[in-house]
């Protein structure tokens, strides 16, 4: 590896020290009003209180695609222009894209309860998060089996692409083979249009997990980073021994 | 520590380093369940009704698979060799890789299996017993399947013809584990007896796999 | 242990793979406290025997024998007395130095208390102990080999082509090891090209008889 390559991650490595502690407060304090505001958010005529699993169902949804297209940019990064930053960035976002997915799926089967009596249905979103997370969870496996992260990251990136442009194709497809089984949806998730009152603490929240994220994924690229140091620091030291 | 438990933890350590293939098993389970709903539809009394066949299937699929390269990999590094000049007797070698294998990949498998069981519809009373089944005879599909992984080993190929020569063995496992979880979920018949019998597979599999496996690995010598 | 009467002796020893004779008519003795080399050109079935006498192939004709072993030394038991050092080393790259040698340790069966910070710093392993063994280079893997041989007491040392991979320092302390299990009544058997440092040990000549 060139000195050159070394500065980028160097350069990042300082100013990620400088901006996490703020990025975690603002976080911290945006939070903590948009659960105020959710706290005070008016129960829903039909669903009562359970709509506000809404709060934390919509924005990590939100989050679970907007990790995968961070992961897209970041795979364009490391095949295009080789930017050693950029497949650090591919492998913290996955965990943390995983994670959303997941609260996503576990909030949405919560919601589903009441609503369907059963906890799973196979809803055509509920099903297209579905698949989401198992390429997430395919991401993550394929970084576990790789003890080469440079090998990795190449076919990392490749698997982004490429579940970039069949996620809408995954969409569509889902849409259409649960349309065929289920002619009429009984219930629709997003409901009528959204009051302000409602509106509101959707959009703070959302703004709170998205801070959330980025804190989450500066963080884990500085562990990445410092992980991949300690390892060509020991293999420096398995070759002068 | 005895050589015959040194083998497990390290077999158990390696699958949860780096490239190891811990959570792979439950991984695959996962992934193959879910796909299954895309080839028949969203009718959740359908997928209740076939949810214990799924599972099963999927089970079956993922622990044969992942035992793949359970001694493919000893031998391709010379480890084989040194685990044969051991005074622990070869079938209880094998049988210790088995064990770890089981605990690392099935294991896990019949853990996340609520999870699955609430996709499919299954009723919560009716999950427990279907884990259950899917706990006493994993380790039958493990044993059977480590005979396979030693004919591998001999024959130098793995993959699909493992699974074609595997497959049919496991018949048996198949009808009673499918059988026990469906008595538990629909009835009439009961529990007990198809539960019982694959118990008494998975005992026997014990025995017969660990001594086939040395067999084929003593065969691989020649 | 009553080294002074030990003997391995190899009976007419054949070997065949894929319905090609490798070897026949192989006989010879070691004694407590001897090193033999077996030398030949490429394809003479030097390491064949060697996998022959540890038990890993079998033979077609003939026998190898550990006698005089205090307890019961029958053919069976010769590879549990024996250390078979090849061309793989065994060492599994998500393990650290010291797991890898602590497990084989453990699983070959070390009397009492493994030796093996011991056998570490006696191949200059130590200060690499805590680290994976996919860093090491070809001829630490092979010194993490060798530390098998130190940290397991066994009579018997089968040793293919023992200094591949090693630099000169490697070598002679290897070399020292070797004098050292002699010198405590172990056998050496070892296919080799080149020396191997020995003085004067018995040379099997293979491939040259027919």
């Amino acid at each position: 590896m060139a000195l050159i390559d070394l500065a980028n991650p160097t350069r990042f490595l300082a100013l990620a020290s400088r901006v996490l502690p703020w990025l975690a407060a603002v976080t911290a304090i945006v939070f903590a009003y948009g659960l105020y505001r959710v706290a005070y958010a008016p129960d829903d005529y039909q669903q009562g209180a359970t709509v506000k699993i809404m709060f934390l169902h919509v924005p990590s949804a939100w989050l679970a695609m907007m990790g995968w297209g961070l992961m897209t940019v970041a795979a364009l990064g490391t095949l295009v222009w080789r930017h050693p930053l950029a497949d650090v960035a591919v492998k913290a976002a996955a965990p943390i894209g995983a994670a959303f997915t997941f609260i996503c799926l576990v909030t949405g089967s919560l919601w589903g309860r009441p609503m369907w009596g059963t906890y799973w249905v196979w809803d055509a979103r509920l099903t297209s998060v579905l698949v989401l997370f198992l390429l997430y969870l395919g991401m993550l496996a394929l970084y576990w089996t790789a003890d080469d992260p440079n090998r990795a990251a190449r076919a990392a990136a490749i698997l982004a692409l490429v579940g970039a442009v069949n996620i809408p194709i995954i969409k569509f497809s889902v849409d259409w083979w649960n349309t065929l089984h289920q002619p009429a949806s009984v219930v629709r998730m997003d409901g009528p249009a959204i009051d302000p009152t409602i509106l509101v603490p959707l959009l703070v929240m959302a703004l709170a997990f998205t801070l959330l994220f980025f804190t989450l994924h500066i963080a884990a690229m500085r562990n990445e980073i410092l992980r991949r140091r300690v390892r060509s620091m020991r293999m420096m030291q398995a070759a002068n021994a | 520590m005895t050589a015959f438990t040194s083998l497990i933890l390290r077999d158990m350590r390696l699958s949860v380093r780096v490239g190891g293939g811990a959570l792979m098993g439950a991984l695959f389970y996962f992934v193959v369940v879910s796909m299954i709903p895309f080839a028949i539809g969203p009718d959740l009394n359908l997928l209740a009704r076939i949810g214990p066949a799924m599972l099963w299937i999927g089970a079956l699929l993922s622990t044969l698979l992942a035992l793949d390269r359970l001694f493919a990999s000893d031998h391709d590094d010379g480890s084989l060799d040194l685990l044969t000049m051991s005074s622990l007797p070869l079938e209880l070698t094998v049988a210790a890789k088995a064990i770890a294998h089981w605990l690392t990949t099935a294991l896990p498998l019949v853990i996340i299996t609520p999870v699955l069981g609430l996709m499919l519809n299954i009723e919560l009373s009716a999950m427990g017993y279907v884990a259950l089944t899917l706990l006493a005879g994993t380790p039958s599909l493990t044993f059977i399947g480590l005979i396979g992984a030693a004919l591998s080993v001999t024959l130098r190929r793995g993959g699909l013809l493992m699974a074609i020569l595997v497959l049919p063995l496991t018949v048996p496992v198949l009808i009673f584990g499918v059988a026990a979880a469906n008595a538990a979920i629909v009835g009439p018949a009961p529990f007990g007896p198809p539960f019982t019998i694959l118990c008494a597979l998975s005992l026997a599999s014990f025995v017969l796999g660990p001594f086939a496996a040395a067999a084929a690995l003593r065969q691989g010598q020649e | 242990m009553k080294t002074d009467r030990m003997q391995l002796i190899c009976d007419s020893l054949a070997c065949e793979r894929g319905g090609r004779q490798v070897f026949a008519g192989v006989n010879f003795t070691v004694s407590a406290g001897e090193a033999m080399v077996v030398t030949g050109r490429n394809g003479a079935g030097k390491s064949t025997l060697l996998r022959v006498i540890a038990g890993l192939l079998r033979a077609a004709q003939g026998q190898v024998t550990l006698t005089g072993l205090a307890g019961a030394a029958d053919e069976a038991s010769l590879p549990e007395q024996a250390h078979y050092l090849g061309h793989l080393d065994a060492a599994k790259p998500s393990l650290t130095v010291r797991e890898n040698l602590t497990f084989w340790a453990d699983f070959l069966g070390a009397s009492g208390d493994p030796a093996i910070d011991t056998a570490l710093e006696a191949v200059e392993l130590d200060t690499l102990a805590d680290l994976p063994a996919a860093y090491l280079s070809a001829g630490q893997k092979r010194r993490l080999s060798i530390a098998r041989l130190l940290a397991v007491k066994r009579p018997v040392w089968l040793l293919d082509e023992p200094t591949s991979a090693l630099d000169a320092p490697s070598q002679a302390r290897l070399t020292s090891f070797m004098c050292e299990h002699l010198a405590g009544g172990g056998f050496i058997v070892a296919a080799t090209h080149g020396p191997i440092g020995l003085d004067a040990p018995r040379e099997l000549r293979m491939g040259a008889a027919g």
